[in-house]
């Protein structure tokens, strides 16, 4: 039955090409290219770029194609009408993309009514890969990124520790799941403090941590304003010289902005996935790809690395299924799948879908007038902490 | 105890030096003028992107400071030549759309030119970090910004109270037609007065960039904190603007360093307390 049903359609693919054959991949991009994140979009959009440069728009016989949608923010239903539309008017066969949790929240209802696999490139919130079986993770999650700086911390010496985090959900798991680790190391948490997403005023709150006395501070607020905002603030009072090191995970240090943070960012100890200085020849073609189609952007980050890996990922699961794509096959194809990433090796977790890779520890330092993050220890590749 | 106290007055008045600083041009602008500019941050934005800009080119950032006086004022002189002046007599929801208007675009322009991230600025190592006064860290950038601020109070209140140009203000504020009748060229005081407020506002956001930071939602993200200095200081009033936001200034790091749990709350809390004790603000000239 199956032999004849083969041959059948085999006869069929030579004699009139079936209609998958001629049809493009069509994926749809989702995530912020306006407003206050739109950096992310771009990124993530070179970053997909960068892999199509290096290995063709063309895979398993289909065409690939990719269709931008503008989030212009942290906006859930905007997120959501975009991938409606998507799913019905432009047929696409991915959902990919998701800068920010909301966005993939949102979204996640609509993969799953749709059946499309949603390769999510950015948002981090635990949570969202239980959220529908399509989900598909190939970037990184918070208590992933946070767990080992907890860790390191306490091994190397350091016993009590401030914690400033922005007050929002994604600071509030920053939080806990950095509590837990080092509290769990041995170590202790002198103070812990949460700073309003709208402040104008950083000041205060550095003020307070200085007068505390901790050996380091632990920090989590977003990429850009307050990162900056912390450091200066850091450097102005003089915690580094009162013996307070700064701890944080790498998206303050992101290596976009790692340069603009200037002189106050050298010697940050950060824990992170991916660093534009990490050396292997997959880094250095990615970073030359990139280069090429987003010259002039800045420096890749982290999200151009997921948008990269993203598209390696529907790549491959075109390759597997020979371009016959159906959501839940996708999914299953991608399970336990496994890559040699810019970042260094990740593979796909067959229970949770999330991706499992290695976390390094790392230090910003100053290399020609230009910063860095520079790796110097590393953890075993690892799960997501979060669904332990 | 006490040292801390005094430090988190320092940062205080810091803050609310910068607050005041911005929020003069537009204390001026709703009492004097009547009219409600909620345009004003987008100027003192230009400012900052255009200190930005030139220490980009090489200018030193002190330097810079005059430059984007005069460059603001010009721009908000021409503004208000060109735009402003036909809504002067409009009612006061003309006034709002059109200037929120202006501020979209302007928050729209900035985006285009310098793209969607905060810009960094590096200031000239004498007023890096901080120097011991009294068994006091104080931020040198902070005293800089302090000096300076208060020096232009001052000589905005002797221009106001002592000069010519400042007694013909005044007469066109308390009655624009009589002081036009006795040959004031109210016209031209408005113009002027304008272009001063908005150059103040700035040299503010040039001065702001350290402490605020500085991205294209400026105007938006921190109206809120100028409209709070006027409305709470009576707007029209510099002694009421410069007090409202010294005050607004000390209790917001004095709320963030000591309750930290309540963070910006603090100062929304004042304001609702001090609005419902003086309704027309502290200095208010309106019932």
């Amino acid at each position: 039955m199956i032999q004849r049903a083969l041959w059948t359609t085999a006869l069929l693919a030579v004699a009139t090409p079936p209609a998958w054959a001629a049809e493009p991949i069509r994926i749809g991009l989702i995530a912020p290219f306006s407003g206050p994140f739109a950096e992310y979009g771009k990124q993530m959009q070179a970053g997909m770029q960068a892999y199509v440069k290096l290995n063709g728009d063309t895979v398993a016989g289909r065409k690939v194609e990719v269709i931008v949608r503008d989030t212009t923010g942290p906006v859930p239903e905007v997120a959501k009408r975009l991938a409606q539309e998507l799913v019905v008017r432009e047929k696409v066969d991915f959902l990919a993309g998701f800068g920010l949790t909301p966005e993939a929240l949102a979204v996640a209802d609509v993969a799953t009514q749709a059946k499309k696999p949603m390769i999510v490139m950015n948002a981090a919130s635990s949570v969202i890969t239980t959220r529908s079986p399509y989900v598909v993770r190939v970037s990184m999650t918070l208590p992933q990124i946070t767990v080992p700086i907890a860790g390191w911390a306490a091994k190397n010496g350091i016993k009590k520790v401030f914690i400033l985090v922005s007050d929002y959900a994604p600071g509030l798991d920053a939080e806990a799941a950095f509590r837990k680790a080092f509290t769990g190391a041995g170590g202790e948490i002198v103070d812990a403090i949460r700073v309003p997403l709208r402040n104008p005023e950083f000041a205060p709150f550095i003020q307070r941590v200085k007068d505390a006395r901790p050996e380091a501070v632990f920090v989590f607020v977003p990429a850009g304003e307050q990162g900056i905002a912390f450091m200066k603030g850091f450097q102005e009072r003089g915690l580094a010289a009162a013996g307070i090191k700064v701890i944080a995970t790498g998206d303050i240090t992101d290596d976009h902005v790692v340069d603009a943070m200037g002189d106050a960012a050298v010697g940050m100890i950060t824990s992170f996935h991916y660093s534009a200085a990490h050396d292997s020849p997959e880094n250095r073609a990615f970073l030359k790809a990139y280069g090429e189609v987003a010259g002039g952007a800045g420096r890749a980050n982290f999200m151009a690395v997921a948008g990269y890996d993203g598209m390696a990922a529907m790549y491959e699961a075109a390759r597997k299924l020979e371009g016959r794509l159906d959501g839940d096959r996708v999914v299953e194809a991608l399970k336990g799948w496994k890559r040699e990433s810019p970042r260094g090796p990740i593979s796909i977790d067959p229970e949770t879908r999330d991706v499992v890779q290695t976390i390094y520890i790392r230090r910003v330092e100053a290399r020609d007038g230009h910063n860095w993050n520079v790796e110097f220890d590393q953890t075993a590749p690892m799960k997501d902490p979060g669904k332990a | 105890m006490v040292a801390r106290l005094a430090g988190v007055l320092f940062d205080g008045i810091a803050y609310g030096s910068l607050l005041y600083l911005v929020s003069i041009g537009l204390s001026v602008t709703m009492g004097l003028m009547r009219f409600v500019n909620l345009a004003h941050g987008a100027f003192a934005m230009l400012g900052g992107y255009l200190s930005v800009a030139l220490v980009r080119q090489g200018v030193p950032f002190l330097a810079t400071l005059p430059l984007v006086f005069v460059a603001v004022a010009l721009a908000g002189g021409v503004l208000e030549r060109a735009l402003y002046r036909r809504l002067y007599r409009a009612p006061q929801l003309d006034q709002v759309l059109f200037s929120i208007g202006l501020t979209f675009m302007a928050v729209a322009a900035a985006t285009w030119v310098f793209g969607p991230s905060q810009q960094p600025v590096r200031l000239p190592e004498p007023l890096r970090g901080q120097i011991r006064l009294a068994g006091l860290d104080l931020g040198r950038y902070r005293l800089f910004l302090v000096a300076l601020v208060a020096a232009l109070a001052i000589l905005l209140r002797l221009l106001v109270e002592r000069t010519r140009f400042g007694a013909r203000l005044r007469a066109a504020v308390d009655d624009p037609a009589v002081a036009a009748a006795m040959g004031i060229d109210v016209a031209r005081v408005s113009a002027v007065t304008f272009a001063l407020g908005t150059g103040l506002a700035g040299l503010g956001g040039a001065l702001g960039v350290e402490v605020l930071g500085l991205d294209p939602t400026f105007p938006v993200k921190y109206l809120v904190y100028f409209l709070l200095a006027v409305v709470v200081g009576g707007a029209g009033s510099l002694q009421g603007t410069a007090v409202a936001a010294l005050a607004l200034g000390v209790f917001d790091v004095a709320g963030k360093y000591y309750v930290p749990q309540l963070g910006a709350f603090v100062i929304y809390a004042l304001m609702v307390v001090l609005l419902v004790a003086f309704p027309a603000g502290l200095y208010g000239r309106r019932a």
